[in-house]
This record gives C-alpha cells, structure tokens and sequence, in this order.
C-alpha cells in the first residue's frame, strides 16, 4: 500500500522566489495489486508527483509513506533499488547488452552470476522474447516495442513490490501500444505488483487503470474507478477532460456478463403452447432455448410459432445464433458486433457456454444511464419490468 | 565486398608509391648515415609525448568530469573560458615561458605539451559527457545507481566516441609539435628538422619530418583503434523488425 498524504512541490523561480506550486497538497491511498494511473494534460503536475515517490524529485513539504514507512526517512538510493522504474524514452542503456541491462539492479544488490542470468530468462520468457536470441544483443538492435518491454522487465528483475511508470507505452506506435498495454495488464495482474503510471491518455487510463486519479495546475481533481470518473466527472474540468463521449467511453469498462440482463430461457423439448404462453406473459418476440446442461442453443420468434399446434415440440422451430458474446466481452466490442450483424439483442455465453442472459440495446442504454459506476447493478428485462 | 577491396588496394598502393617517393627524396644513404639518430630520437620523441599526453589525460578527463557534473552546471562555462584561454597561447609561447621557470630541459618541454594537448582533452569529454541522453542519466538514477555509477557505467560508456575524438586532435597537436622543444633542449626529432635547416641538409630535415608525420599517423591509427573498441556497441547491426 502506498499513500500520498499533503504532498506538495513548489520549485524556485530564477530570482529566487517561489512560484506557484507544481504539485499542491496532493493525498491519495493506492491499495496493493492496483494499477493507478495518474491522469492529466502537460505540466498538471503527474509526473512530479510519481517523481516525489522514488524522491528523483523532493517533496516541499508532506509524506509518501509505502507500506507505512515514511520514503523520507529511507536512503534515496536504496528506496529506488526497491522500487521499479520505467521512464518514456525507455532509457535502456545502449553500451550494455539486453542481459546486462536487465540484470542492472539485481547486479547492485549483489546477486550471484548465477541467480541474474536464471533472471534475466524467467523475465524474458514473461514478456514472450526468445532468451538465447536476444539476450546477448544490445538495445540498439531490437524494434522499438521489443525494447518497451525490456524497459519493463528491467524494472522489475529485483521483483520490487511498487512499479513506476512514467508513461511507458508513449513512445510505441498505436498497433505496438495496444498489444503491450494488453501483455503488461496480463503481467500486472498475475504479479499482483502495485502499479503507479503517469499517462495523458484518457483511453489509457480506461483500459489499465483500477484507480484514475485527474490532476490539474497541480491539484488531485478526482480519484477514482475510472468508471465512475466516466459515470460522473466531479466538475467542468474532469468532464471535459474525459470527452463529450465519456458515456461511450464506458462501454469499454463494462463486460458482457454484467450488463446482460436476466432474460430467461426454455429447455429444449418445451411444448409449443409453453413457449408461447411464456413470450407473451412476459411481452417478448422470441425465447432463447438452452438444453439439459444450460447451454444455449438456439432461439425460437413469436412470429414463427402464430399457426403452430401447441402441442408440438419447440425443436422444429429453433434458430441458430447468427452471434453470441462471452461473458469476458467489453460492451465495446459486444455492441459492435450488434450493428454488424443488425440484431437489436445478443445471448451472452460463458466460457463454458451456459446461457447468461441476453444484451441488448435497452440494457445497455440502462447500465449507461446509471450512474452508480463499477457497483453491481442487476438489469431486468424489458418484459419483467411490468 | 568487391568495390570495398579495390578501393583497399588503391588505397595501400597509393600509400606505398606515396611512401616509395619520399624514401627516393631523402636517399637510403642519409637514413643510413641517421639510423642510430633516428632510433634515439624518436625514442625521446614519444618519451616526451607519451609523458605529456599521460599527464594531460589524467587532468583533462577529470576536469572534464568534474565541469559537467550537475553541481557545477552554473559556472562550467566559465571555466571552458580559462581553458580556452590558455589554448590560445602558442606552444612556442608557452616553451618561452616554462624555459623562463624551469630551465632548459626536458621538464619545460613536457610541460609546454600538456597544456597544448589538455584542452582537447577537457572540451571533448566535458561536451561528450553533457551531450549524454538525459533519459539515460534519468533511468540510472531512477533505477538506483549512485553518481558515482551513473559515471562510471553509463555516462562515461556513452561519451567515449567524442572524447576518443578530443584525445586524437590533442595526440595529432602533441606530436607535432614536440619537435619544437629542441629550441629549449629537450631531444626530439626536432633534433634532425632543426639542424638539417641550418646545415642547409634537407635530406635530414625531411628525414626527421617525415619520422615526425609517421609517428604521429601510427599514434593515430592506435587511438582509433582503442575508440573502435570502446564503442564496438554503436556498430551498424541490422535492426530486426518485430512487435
């Protein structure tokens, strides 16, 4: 765990007063295992606050305290030895070969030959690079996204329990970029290190933060699930900092699972009449069929069964899915799908592909509207509302 | 490769011919009749640079470190002043004056060299180590190195190539113009230029020219080929594309 508490920075002005503050009475609280992401435009003061953390720059006044060890008590260099750093022009070292840049910190904290070169391949294997073929050649020949990643690992081949990053993935390109953010969440989340990112990116900060704290002219504006920073901005600012499309936004924040509402569905094997009675008792024009075990298989239409003998089985009458979406699915991509294939409604399977419920454009529009942010919500179906 | 060789192989004949000529011009007798002096004398020759350069490498690259050490990033340039001040002074002045406090000899002699051969020396590594990448400084840091490291590891690697180049310029000045001390009695091969010019025998005084271009090209090579290798890590590797 780590805390910020009243932490502020005025630098000297060149005459030798004190300007306005960069970074002013910031406090906030990062839990273990969470990524928070400093958010903000230029000079808002981010960076200088992660800086204040590994005391690259030192406080005016306030604590960090890490683990509830005030930093200020600590040696300067031996605090950053224990934290890991990853800056945005990666800052590998060219003179050094990918080994001997890797194993730069546990080299100072006086690891055995031996135990550095076992590291420096369980972190090659973790970033997917082949150690044999890379470890011996120097920075300069590796692809500027091979090069992020050993900027990554570097920081963290002492294993340090707090990571900080200050915009790590801004010198990527955007492909590059979205393959990395998604391999070090990967990492982040099997770890379970404490991540703090400075990142000026909104999307960024959606997609990797649990926390997103929003800094300007040095103040902490808001600090929170980034979700609910979508959900409602604290001000003017934050709102126009997220984007007019913050709502949008959102969709990429909320899986499948949670917004599919609890539409139900009939085993194979029901009787015409049952299906019937039941589409109209709760107003719908089709019914998802699933079979013994729970998985969906089809669907039957309203419209389908009008002339249809109630007696006969429902099977003659069942659909296939055109699509379906996982569980794990963001909304994004779920509601994509939607108008690709021009359904007004999606089943929502799990890994195992049992039937969840259903997505459609009305229950999208309710979580959307909400705004109770990552709480839990349990979204009826259009029928079941009455 | 093939264009690269015929390029060599001009090269290495233009070099002999150019060679062969010379020898022709100052006659295989007068290096006969100048052998001992010759071996002697260019003996004393790279005594006196090697003397003057050790010592100007010593006070050169530490003063070059120290100037661009952050604490002293104010008043750097100031220094640089003095030191290009000192430049300025011909090593013909300067031999006047170290004669004026230490007397004829050798000692005055290595003395007028260092100060010729330190500015190189000090411009180049103090310009090599602030033109560092400051990423590279600000990871060191970040990652924990202490100064001393960040020097030692990353900051002085990283500037070799462009104090390499200082030391070459103050070897090519030092060699060149240690043969002027023999006006203050110290031996060098200025002992075969200047005697051939007032015995009217220019047979010795190129003899003692061309040794001087000769040790001084070989020194060159030397150095060159040190910076080669300190800085083997810059070379010109293919750069893989993968994501």
């Amino acid at each position: 765990m780590i805390e910020l508490d009243a932490l502020s920075k005025v630098f000297p002005t060149p005459k030798g007063g004190s300007g306005a503050p960069a970074v002013d009475n910031v406090s906030l609280t990062v839990q273990k295992g969470e990524l928070c992401v400093f958010l903000g435009p230029s000079g808002c003061g981010k960076t200088t606050t992660l800086k204040m953390i590994n005391r690259l720059i030192e406080p005016s006044s306030g604590r960090v305290l890490i683990d509830g060890n005030d930093t200020a008590e600590m040696d300067k260099v031996e605090l950053r030895r224990s934290l890991g750093y990853v800056i945005q022009q990666i800052g590998l070292f060219p003179n050094m070969t990918i080994e001997q840049n890797i194993t730069v910190v546990p080299r100072m904290l006086g690891w055995s030959a031996q135990r550095m070169r076992e590291r420096a391949r369980e972190l090659m294997a973790m970033v997917a690079l082949e150690p044999g073929q890379y470890l011996s050649r120097y920075p300069r020949e590796l692809s500027g996204g091979q090069q992020q990643r050993i900027g990554v690992i570097r920081a963290l081949a002492a294993d340090p329990p707090l990571l900080l990053m200050d915009e790590p993935f801004g010198a990527v390109d955007p492909v590059n970029r979205s393959v990395i953010q998604d391999e070090f969440l990967q990492m982040q989340r099997t770890l379970g290190k404490t991540v703090i990112m400075v990142s000026h990116d909104i999307d960024e900060a959606i997609k990797l933060g649990d926390k997103v704290a929003l800094f300007r002219s040095g103040q902490l504006k808001q600090f929170a699930h980034p979700d609910r920073l979508l959900a409602d901005p604290s001000d003017e600012f934050v709102r126009a900092f997220v984007g007019a499309d913050h709502t949008l936004k959102r969709l990429l924040l909320i899986s499948a699972g949670d917004a599919a509402d609890d539409s139900p569905s009939s085993p194979l094997g029901t009787r015409v009449g049952d299906a019937r009675a039941r589409m109209e008792e709760e107003d719908r024009r089709y019914l998802v069929i699933s079979d013994a075990a729970g998985k969906g298989v089809g669907f039957v239409r309203r419209h389908d069964l009008r002339h249809v003998d109630d007696a006969t089985p429902i099977d003659t009458y069942l659909r296939e899915f055109s699509t379906t979406a996982e569980g794990g699915e963001n909304l994004r991509v779920v509601l994509s799908r939607m108008y690709e294939c021009n359904t007004s409604w999606l089943p929502v399977v799990d890994d195992n592909g049992l039937f969840m419920g259903e997505v459609t454009q009305e229950s999208i529009a309710a979580y959307l509207s909400t705004r109770h942010g990552a709480s839990e919500t349990s979204i009826k179906a259009p029928g079941a509302e009455v | 490769m093939t264009p690269t060789l015929l390029r060599r192989g001009c090269g290495i004949l233009c070099a002999v011919i150019f060679c062969w000529l010379i020898l022709k011009w100052i006659g295989w007798a007068t290096i006969v009749e100048f052998r001992a002096d010759l071996l002697f004398y260019t003996g004393q020759h790279l005594l006196l640079v090697l003397i003057s350069m050790a010592a100007a490498l010593v006070v050169g690259i530490a003063a070059g470190v120290g100037l661009s050490r952050p604490s002293m990033a104010g008043s750097a340039e100031r220094f640089m002043q003095v030191f290009n001040i000192a430049n300025t002074v011909p090593p013909m002045a300067v031999l006047a004056i170290a004669l004026a406090f230490f007397g004829i000899g050798a000692i005055s002699a290595v003395l007028a060299l260092w100060l010729a051969a330190l500015l190189p020396i000090v411009r180049n590594t103090y310009q090599g180590l602030r033109n560092v990448d400051p990423a590279l400084k600000e990871a060191a840091k970040g990652l924990g190195m202490r100064p001393l490291q960040s020097l030692l590891k990353v900051e002085l690697p990283n500037a070799w190539g462009v104090i390499m180049n200082g030391i070459r310029i103050a070897l090519a000045i030092n060699v060149g113009s240690a043969p002027i001390s023999f006006l203050i009695g110290a031996n060098s091969l200025g002992n075969l230029i200047f005697p051939g010019i007032y015995l009217n025998n220019a047979q010795q005084m190129l003899l003692g020219a061309f040794a001087t271009a000769a040790l001084a090209l070989v020194l060159d090579g030397l150095a060159a080929l040190i910076s080669h290798c300190l800085t083997a890590f810059q070379g010109n590797g293919a750069v893989e594309e993968a994501a």
